[in-house]
């Protein structure tokens, strides 16, 4: 398997907070790997770095054989990395169908996506039945449930035909018993399309169930890599991310 | 309102204005012709007040774009109508292209105030020429329209057909450029830059382009009014000439094309007869006529139109 994404040495510093330690790491093509770390702990930091809204204070950033430190998120976007967002960012004063319309739109005007434009109309027809969007095709975005923004807001990180995809908190702001749905649906609307997917989040169970790797972040550095339920059962993760000493019985449960 | 059925309104008007205008009495010819070119400034506005912006500029092409016609005719000679309205749109894409680079980065407020800045700056210059009639600027005449000489009598009839024409084509044609991927970038960006970025596409680009395509509709109005008045004056560069088409794309709403000059109509008839029957209160009617728009129609006239549609 090749390396999709690599940094090399990535420090990144706000004043005197480090967000960002000395990151080196690759995610191999078509894999699924979940980023955790407690508040503050410099994953979103690395998110912002690897789609160029944050430029490293050292060291740099490679997506296939090209070096992408230091480029626009719009620059970025267009070689095939998309992302999501925590707080959904959509267009609210515009229906559902017309948040996918701009993004199939833009995607279809970018010279990566040419190749693959069965018409934008029917395009747009094949996000909304794989998202379930459905039943709020033409409702406004700003009306929406909040679970539904956040399928949306996926579901135009994916209108941008990524390569790689990054997700920050897919789950946050979802309810507990429809996490898991959401979950299933966008990992199932991925796997049609081949796609390596980054996400960042902090419920275990979900990144338990729908990783084969982890990054584990403190303080900005990466205390532990490897194998999902090796990392989840790792001595540093359950001390600085999961909170063993203070929720030791959750701790056991994610831990499994 | 439909697609379909404001492309019917538009082609309607556009027959009926033509054939009816060698009728009409000279004032009404007037009024309307004035309304179409300012309801043509206002288009523009339109459309970058759907990208979020407002600009408290747009005197700056609309002075530009009547001095350009001017020129044309009294400094080169050339007083067909076709020329001089495409020597306004030369030099509006011109200037506007430039100033567009600086603009583009600006948003809300600065955006505003950066604009109405150049405009300033365009008045002072001007007044300042005495090669162009310093603060009395200078008349100006036609002569003919794409080459065809006007007869005896039909030169008024050619500015208004000129103007229906004009406005005419940039409602079409900003019909069809809402309706493009480009033009549905506009909402996308006033919702959410951030997004439009993270999806690949340029704000500023879009934001550049939107800025000349409203300067071009400023000029062309400007053009239209400096020669169906026969004169210019550094007047329509000042900040309130400005403020009136920020006052006017408020009282038209931003809803359909159609909209700014419907606006533009009424603002004109609104403000003439308020002149004719209080000439000292006249701004007093104008300000109530806004207040009542903002207060009882938040979405500006034209949602009398679609109210009943929208929940």
């Amino acid at each position: 398997m090749s390396v999709i994404l690599e940094a090399r040495r990535l420090n990144k510093s706000f004043g005197a907070v480090t967000a960002a330690a000395d990151i080196s790491v690759g995610v191999q093509r078509d894999s699924v790997v979940g980023l955790i770390g407690s508040n503050g702990a410099g994953k979103t930091t690395f998110l912002n770095m690897v789609t160029g809204y944050l430029a490293p204070t050292s060291g740099s950033i490679h997506y296939g054989d090209r070096d992408i430190t230091g480029m626009a998120p719009r620059e970025i976007t267009r070689l095939g990395i998309c992302r999501s967002f925590q707080i959904p960012q959509l267009f609210d004063n515009l229906s559902v169908r017309e948040n996918l319309r701009v993004g199939v739109g833009i995607a279809a005007r970018c010279a990566r996506a040419g190749g693959h434009t069965p018409g934008e109309a029917g395009e747009i027809d094949t996000f909304i039945e794989r998202f379930n969007l459905g039943g709020y095709r033409d409702q406004l975005a700003g009306l929406l449930p909040e679970g539904v923004r956040k399928l949306l807001d996926i579901a135009m990180a994916v209108a941008g035909h990524p390569n790689l995809l990054l997700l920050d908190e897919p789950t946050s702001g979802v309810s507990a018993d429809e996490k898991f749905r959401l979950m299933d649906m966008v990992m199932g609307a991925l796997k049609a399309q081949g796609v390596t997917v980054l996400f960042v989040e902090h419920d275990m169970e979900i990144v338990a169930r729908y990783t084969q790797r982890i990054l584990a972040f403190y303080e900005g550095r990466i205390i532990a890599d490897g194998e999902a339920q090796a990392v989840l059962r790792d001595a540093d993760v359950r001390r600085h991310v999961i909170g063993e000493e203070l929720h030791p019985g959750r701790a056991e449960a994610a831990g499994g | 309102m439909p697609r379909d059925r404001t492309t019917r309104i538009l082609l309607g008007a556009l027959l009926v204005l033509l054939g009816a205008g060698p009728f009409l009495p000279k004032w009404a010819m007037f009024m309307l012709n004035v309304s179409l070119s300012w309801g043509t400034v206002v288009l523009g506005m339109m459309l970058l007040m759907r990208t979020g912006l407002v600009s408290f500029g747009q005197g700056l092409y609309y002075c530009l774009g009547a001095y350009a016609a001017g020129v044309s005719y009294a400094k080169l000679g050339i007083g067909d109508i076709a020329v001089m309205l495409l020597a306004s749109t030369a030099v509006t894409v011109a200037v506007s292209a430039v100033l567009g680079l600086l603009l583009a980065k600006y948003r809300d407020i600065f955006f505003a105030m950066l604009s109405l800045a150049f405009s300033m700056i365009l008045f002072g210059l001007l007044v300042k020429t005495s090669e162009l009639g310093s603060t009395d600027g200078f008349g100006l005449s036609v002569a003919s329209v794409a080459g065809v000489p006007l007869a005896e009598g039909w030169d008024r009839y050619a500015v208004f057909a000129s103007a229906v024409v004009v406005a005419f084509g940039a409602a079409l044609g900003m019909q069809r450029y809402l309706d493009s991927h480009t033009g549905r970038l506009a909402g996308a960006i006033r919702d959410n830059e951030l997004r439009v970025e993270y999806m690949g596409a340029s704000v500023r680009r879009v934001i550049h382009l939107n800025y000349v395509i409203s300067a071009v509709l400023a000029g062309l109005g400007g053009g239209l009014v400096g020669i169906t008045i026969g004169h210019v004056d550094p007047e329509m560069a000042f900040w309130t000439t400005s403020g009136e088409f920020v006052f006017i794309a408020i009282l038209s709403g931003t809803g359909n094309v159609l909209a700014p000059f419907l606006g533009a109509t009424i603002f004109e008839t609104v403000r003439s007869f308020a002149y004719e029957y209080s000439p000292n209160t006249w701004q007093l009617v104008l300000g109530i006529t806004m207040l009542l728009v903002i207060v009882f129609l938040p979405g500006g006239l034209w949602s009398v139109f679609t109210r009943r549609r929208t929940p």
